[in-house]
């Protein structure tokens, strides 16, 4: 057995294969709906039209492939932190079955149309419900090892975690409330203006509770351990992380701009989301300070570069992200493929890129070998971002030109553009797109098979690694 | 110090977070559903209005299209009146959608005439040429009606057995239009929004030969899917031989016939094109 100092690792390596499967699933179905976009005889209805295959996408990509590691990691993490074995290696176990029956089944009930339409809350009440029973497991097992921990002070990482534990529970159950009319069809519970109010607090918040709070936590964890630099300011991170999931709340009215929710509600969303800045990039700075007099491990350590690659998109996104939150901005760039250009410059760019860092650094010490080999992750790593940039840089032009085109107008007041003669433009974009989504699932090929070499290639060093 | 009590750590954060929570998403309930927001003239889904929602939702249409015109410029001059709070009423669930690969559908019921939609949904390509919509003539299967029922309780909408009844023999196209045709009308804003020309409606390109190549690529651009290629008529009458006056041509065309189901082209065309329209229009005639 490789299980170091007696940690249950066998549930940690489980859910990060899982997760490994679905993120391959999310970004070949990326790579498939933004295809069908660009070339809509692509379409094979009913099954395979986009309007069904892009919930899937993004289901996957962050229940699957995001909220799958992040459990993964968070065991690892939270063993290795309190120095206590996990509270229930069994339940874990159960845990990992129903979290790939629940995301199997996302996949399926969506191909088939039953969905409750909402963004990111499409599960029908079924599926949804398997979702609590295996956030709710997972966060027993979590707090009771946190509460039996033999190191007195919880790192900042485990704050995040909590935090993660906490948020998720509140957002999921509260949006995803409904009236059930059959077993594969149910209304949501509240309605209208409401119910785009309730959607987009969990919209916006399933943003921060899955995919910030949860990388933060992992940033803080591996940029010391894979650097061996400590953290520039705890006081720093202490003060971030407070402000972070306190304003956070306040933001999701910023998807909701110009539209008939209340104005205030619309107005504090904007407010805080320019006042996120602080919190986000304090996080950023803890990372870049953290690597003074170190900045030669760009060079020599591959996972230096996805972690800080990884918190500079972060820093970007943050920055992005405020700015369309603002009345004016939004009202030119909202609805255009720019939005699609800032989401995938989040997923694809910060949340992967650690995920990539935390997968590189934990398989070799948990199968107890080497990594296969360094230049194939270094090869990975500019897919990556090159995927990611093109993808991203090519939706921000796109937004850019058909916001410009449907605002123009006439000498005497009419609009200048018909939606079509917009649209028709775009397509140039949507190949470019497709392209740079495709660069990226080669490098997540890449990934993939190093990752495989590094489980069974070789035999395993005698004694594994002290984590 | 908190760092060391995991518990009562946990029980801060939640408070934390629910603060924003509180005020942000609780409290908006009691400003959303204000009496004084609500719409008389709005009304609830019919058991064949809401079969189609359903389907609507089923396909995910709302992946590409949004239902809420913005009080900007380019919304209301595009899509028509920008929407107001009471008009959802009940939508449960909101399809207001975050991304507009096709147009906004807030305003799109009495836009088009039945038949529009329906070769719209068969093939959109046919309607809209270069337009990146999926085809939809799998909906012609009969509609599923065994929940109908039990949808409209379950929402507390009210219906008759009439209602009910009327869903026999439908398909699912039909109740996809006759949602489509629901979205947006409830409240008078096409009678409100009826462009009325004032001033002198003079053609200035009249008798203009040299604005004709251009007219037709207008007219097989917009027109065409509806009156025809040769203007011999389809969803639309045939429009050759006009013999009405150019002035009268012109406010068709521009602000559209509500009672013929012909839409406005005012708004994406403007004065301009529009009168070399008539033009062509017009010469076709002649000849």
């Amino acid at each position: 057995m490789n299980q170091q100092e007696g940690y249950a690792d066998d549930v940690v390596k489980g859910f990060i294969i899982s997760s490994m499967v679905w993120g391959l699933v999310a970004v070949l179905l990326g790579v498939v709906i933004s295809l069908q976009i660009a070339y809509p005889q692509l379409n094979l209805p009913p099954y395979f039209s986009y309007g069904r295959l892009r919930p899937i996408h993004t289901n996957a990509g962050i229940f699957g492939w995001g909220i799958g590691s992040f459990i993964a990691f968070f065991f690892y993490i939270t063993q290795r932190l309190t120095r206590a074995r996990l509270w229930s290696p069994g339940l874990a176990r159960i845990q990992l079955w129903l979290f790939n029956a629940a995301i199997a089944l996302a996949a399926v009930t969506l191909m088939l149309g039953m969905t409750r339409s909402k963004e990111y809350a499409e599960l029908e009440w079924p599926v949804a419900l398997l979702v609590v029973v295996v956030w709710v497991i997972f966060s027993v097992n979590i707090v009771m090892t946190i509460v039996k921990r033999r190191e007195e002070q919880m790192y900042i990482s485990l704050w995040y975690i909590i935090a993660t534990l906490v948020g998720v529970a509140i957002l999921y159950l509260v949006n995803n409330a409904g009236i059930p009319v059959s077993l594969t069809k149910s209304y949501s519970a509240y309605a209208g203006a409401n119910d785009a109010n309730v959607q987009w607090w969990y919209g916006h918040n399933a943003v921060a509770m899955v995919l910030t709070t949860p990388p933060l936590a992992l940033f803080y964890y591996f940029l010391p351990k894979s650097t061996g630099v400590p953290i520039y300011s705890h006081r720093m991170g202490v003060i971030a992380f407070w402000s972070l999931i306190f304003m956070y709340l306040w933001t999701g009215a910023h998807h909701l701009l110009w539209t008939p929710v209340p104005d205030w509600v619309q107005t504090l969303a904007m407010a805080f989301s320019i006042m996120l800045i602080a919190p986000s990039w304090a996080a950023v700075f803890n990372g870049y300070f953290s690597m003074n007099g170190q900045w030669h491990q760009m060079r020599d350590n591959y996972l230096a570069k996805f972690l800080i690659f990884g918190i500079t998109f972060y820093g970007l996104q943050t920055l992005q992200g405020p700015s369309q939150a603002v009345r004016t901005f939004s009202a030119f760039i909202h609805y255009t493929d720019w939005v699609p250009g800032h989401v995938h410059m989040g997923t694809l760019g910060w949340v992967s890129l650690v995920l990539f860092a935390g997968i590189y650094y934990t398989i070799p010490k948990l199968y107890g070998r080497e990594i296969h080999s360094i230049p194939l992750a270094n090869l990975h790593f500019w897919l990556a971002v090159a995927g990611q940039l093109i993808f991203s840089i090519s939706m921000w032009v796109a937004g850019v030109q058909q916001a410009t085109m449907l605002n123009a107008t006439n000498p005497d007041g009419s609009l200048h553009y018909s939606f079509m003669e917009t649209l028709v433009e775009l397509y140039p974009y949507w190949y470019l797109r497709a392209f740079g989504g495709i660069v990226y699932l080669a490098g997540l090929l890449v990934f993939l098979y190093n990752i495989a070499k590094t489980m069974t290639g070789g035999e395993p060093h005698a004694v594994a690694q002290k984590a | 110090m908190i760092e060391k009590k995991p518990i009562i750590f946990l029980l801060l954060a939640a408070a934390t977070i629910l603060i924003g929570t509180a005020v942000t998403m609780v409290a908006p309930f009691w400003w959303i559903n204000d009496p004084k927001l609500a719409i008389a003239s709005v009304k609830p889904y019919t058991p064949l209005q809401l079969e189609g929602r359903d389907i609507y939702i089923r396909e995910g249409c709302n992946n590409c299209h949004t239902q809420t015109v913005r009080p900007l410029l380019a919304d209301t001059e595009r899509y028509g009146d920008y929407s107001k709070s009471g008009e959802f009423a009940y939508d449960q669930p909101f399809l207001w959608g975050s991304r507009r690969t096709g147009p906004d559908l807030a305003r799109i019921g009495g836009k088009y005439p039945d038949a529009w939609h329906v070769k719209h949904m068969k093939d959109p390509q046919s309607m809209v040429p270069r337009s990146n919509m999926p085809k939809y003539g799998f909906l012609k299967e009969p509609l599923d009606t065994r929940l109908s029922e039990r949808k409209m309780k379950a929402l507390n909408f009210p219906y008759t057995l009439a209602d009910l009844q009327a869903l026999q023999g439908k398909t699912e196209l039909d109740a996809m239009v006759a949602y489509l045709q629901k979205l947006g009308s409830d409240i008078p804003w096409r009678k409100a929004a009826e462009k009325s020309l004032v001033g002198e409606l003079k053609n200035p390109f009249q008798d203009n030969l040299a604005v004709i190549a251009e007219a037709k690529a207008l007219y097989l651009q917009h027109c065409a899917q509806c009156h025809g290629k040769e203007l011999q008529g389809e969803v639309g009458p045939a429009l050759h031989d006009l013999d009405k006056p150019d002035s009268q041509v012109f406010g068709s065309i521009y602000g559209g016939i509500q009672a013929g189901g012909m839409p406005g082209f005012g708004d994406s065309l403007g004065k301009e094109r529009t009168w070399k329209l008539v033009t062509f229009l017009k010469s076709q005639h002649r000849r």
